[in-house]
């Protein structure tokens, strides 16, 4: 099995294979002994050589991140062989989403359809827990559509608006 | 004794209480908001009863439906928690009215404490210290100057009914006093319905050091100690220690003498805590007095070996103290973090949602107060707090080490938490030196963090990431590999690898 995997931003390519009861792995062309059991869901145990890891898998909505002890990592893997799953990802150019990052009520829109932002502008105020967050362009240019309006509850990774 | 306590709260706290009936032979009855249903404190119960809309004024802040409550199920107490209805003195006098016990102090005593001008005239004339200033409200702009400039800049507006920082406001010099009063003024107006403010001289670099105290109902008060809370952020604890490392036994003896004072002259009864401020000096000023059980009691509880919530419950019940002043022991020291439901790297943002997966420490010297479970959806209506993990050692240091590696094994996935705050402030030197006043954090989040960088961990992840995907999904591997967890580690490969070939097989 081959695969793309990017960690925090950085590539890496991955061979695994499993045969005869034994994980082999290729990581960027150098070879790594390999042992994995799952100890419970989304937590791996893992032996590279003799080194002993604990990983914890965590996905909030479409993103992924490892844990490898009390670091976190953002996670993406692809197969190189399937279309779908390539996507461009962190680019500046073409719209870009402004996305609730919990979930909680839309109470008040700073910007109408049509309006020219600046990069970290405020969209929209979110309240959560008693708090009033606001939530800000992730770029500048126009916004090009309002996804929710005011009094809406939004969920974590709901989008709210499109700026282009 | 009681038979059957509410408890007027939710969260870590109404669990808190609810282990206390239990172990005291005590039925536990509960409330909760439409929200809460599926929340830790209703699971554990012995009775719950909905009472209406997420909302607070719809439900824990709702007397009359707790009133109610208390009466269906035939409670003869009532525990408030912290927060929501635990300084109400309204509710206290209508408990008190409907005949179930209040466990805290009475009506009388929390309006006394509840302004911070009216406690401030009783005080001085028990001889509590002050932080220079006025002890009523200015009256206008003209009393507000003469009373800066008797005093001396800088100076600290604060709002008579205040709390949490609200209608709070330096200020460093004349020319800057006549905004920030108008602006304290309409703050404290429109938080708390009293505009009420009044004039203290402002400490620089003051640690918040408070002493716990316990009154009984025949007359007997006894203090227990400090805490030393002056990490915090936006006027809100973060961190909390006991005992401060900055007291030593004579200075606890002052102090513990002024908070026993202070609480008899309210004819005070129950838990409370006599808040001080502290200058480099090391004097100390009354602040105020929280009449309640407060977030931070844990850490007391470790080093006197006292359980603060039977003991509030059986001073309720009529109980004498069950000791005297000279009893009180401290041993050992104890920290607390308080676990929140928010994004440190995110501006510290909310972060309510499903807890996906939850790996929680134990071991020697750690104390886990939780609220929350895996599979639980944290709620976004309510206080961000989701546990408290203490540590306890012989001594601070020991504390420390405990509890830092606690904390890494400590997870909380699906929604962001500031556990990674508390290793970066454990490991911090000026912490470590207990080099501490309420400017500590903030002046510690201002520095750039010196992460670790572990490029060996990246390649980790990245192999890590394979394997999950080799494993179909997450969830797919699970049922895989249910079951193997349990093995010792020497076997763990192996097993693994029949688990596959079972697999293979299909």
């Amino acid at each position: 099995m081959l695969y793309d995997v990017s960690i925090d931003g950085k590539n890496y390519r991955l061979e695994l294979n499993h045969a005869d009861g034994r994980w082999s792995c290729r990581l960027d062309g150098r070879d790594f002994e390999v042992d994995a059991i799952l100890a419970r869901p989304d937590v791996l145990s893992l032996r590279i050589g003799n080194l002993a890891y604990e990983v914890k898998s965590e996905r909030v909505a479409n993103d992924l991140h490892l844990w490898v002890g009390s670091t976190r990592f953002a996670v993406e893997v692809r197969d190189p062989r399937s279309l779908r799953s390539r996507t461009r990802t962190g680019d500046d150019h073409g719209p870009r989403k402004v996305v609730a990052p919990m979930p909680g009520k839309v109470v008040r829109l700073m910007v109408r359809e049509g309006v020219e932002v600046e990069a970290g502008a405020g969209v929209a105020v979110v309240e959560a827990m008693k708090m009033q967050n606001e939530i800000r362009s992730p770029k500048r240019g126009t916004v090009q559509k309002l996804l929710v309006s005011e009094g809406a509850a939004v969920n974590a990774g709901d989008v709210l608006a499109i700026v282009e | 004794m009681f038979k059957k306590i509410l408890i007027a709260n939710r969260g870590e706290i109404a669990v808190r209480v609810l282990r206390a009936c239990h172990e005291m032979g005590i039925a536990a009855v509960v409330v909760y908001s439409d929200v809460d249903r599926a929340a830790l404190h209703v699971r554990k119960a012995d009775e719950a009863y909905p009472i209406g809309a997420p909302s607070a004024s719809e439900s824990y802040l709702n007397i009359h439906k707790i009133l109610d409550v208390a009466e269906r199920s035939g409670a003869d107490a009532i525990h408030p928690g912290y927060g929501f209805l635990s300084e109400n003195a309204k509710f206290a006098q209508a408990c008190a009215d409907a005949g179930v016990k209040f466990i805290g102090p009475t009506a009388a005593a929390m309006q006394a404490m509840g302004s911070k001008t009216r406690a401030r005239q009783a005080m001085e004339k028990a001889g509590v210290p002050f932080v220079p200033g006025t002890s009523r409200g200015v009256e206008s702009f003209d009393e507000a100057e003469q009373v800066a400039a008797r005093i001396g800049y800088p100076v600290m507006l604060k709002a008579a009914a205040g709390g949490g920082g609200k209608g709070m406001r330096l200020v460093h010099a004349p020319e800057q006093l006549k905004s920030a009063l108008e602006a304290a003024h309409s703050e404290a107006e429109r938080s708390f319905g009293d505009g009420e403010v009044y004039i203290e001289k402002a400490i620089v670099n003051p640690r918040h050091i408070e002493m716990q105290i316990l009154a009984d109902e025949r007359g007997n008060t006894v203090y227990l100690g400090e805490r030393e809370c002056s990490l915090q952020r936006r006027h809100q604890k973060v961190l909390e220690e006991a005992p401060s490392p900055i007291v030593d036994p004579d200075m606890r003896r002052r102090m513990g003498e002024v908070a026993v004072r202070v609480a008899q002259a309210a004819n005070y009864t129950n838990a409370g805590t006599v808040e001080f401020l502290v200058d480099q000096q090391k004097k100390f000023y009354f602040l105020e007095m929280n009449t309640r059980l407060q977030v931070e009691h844990p850490v007391t509880e470790l080093i006197t070996g006292l359980d603060l919530v039977h003991l509030q419950i059986r001073i309720a019940a009529g109980e004498k103290l069950p000791f005297k002043q000279d009893d009180v022991r401290l041993r050992g020291h104890a920290i607390e973090c308080r676990i929140y439901a928010e994004d440190p790297d995110n501006n510290y943002f909310p972060s309510p949602g499903k807890i996906t997966l939850l790996l929680a420490p134990s071991g020697p010297g750690i104390r886990r107060d939780s609220g929350m479970y895996e599979g639980w959806n944290v709620p976004i209506e309510y206080d961000p707090l989701l546990a408290k993990l203490i540590g306890y050692g012989t001594d601070r240091e020991q504390a420390i080490a405990r509890l830092t590696r606690a904390l890494s094994e400590y997870f909380v996935g699906g929604i962001k938490t500031n556990i990674s705050l508390f290793r970066r402030i454990l490991r911090d030197t000026d912490l470590r030196a207990a080099r501490l006043d309420t400017g500590f954090l903030d002046r510690m989040l201002k520095r750039p963090e010196d992460k670790l960088v572990d490029s060996r961990a990246a390649e980790v992840a990245a192999i890590a990431a394979g394997l999950f995907a080799a494993l179909g999904s997450t969830e797919q591997g699970a049922r895989n590999g249910a079951g193997s967890g349990s093995r010792v580690a020497d076997n763990a490969g192996s097993n693994w690898k029949s688990s596959s070939r079972r697999e293979a097989l299909h």
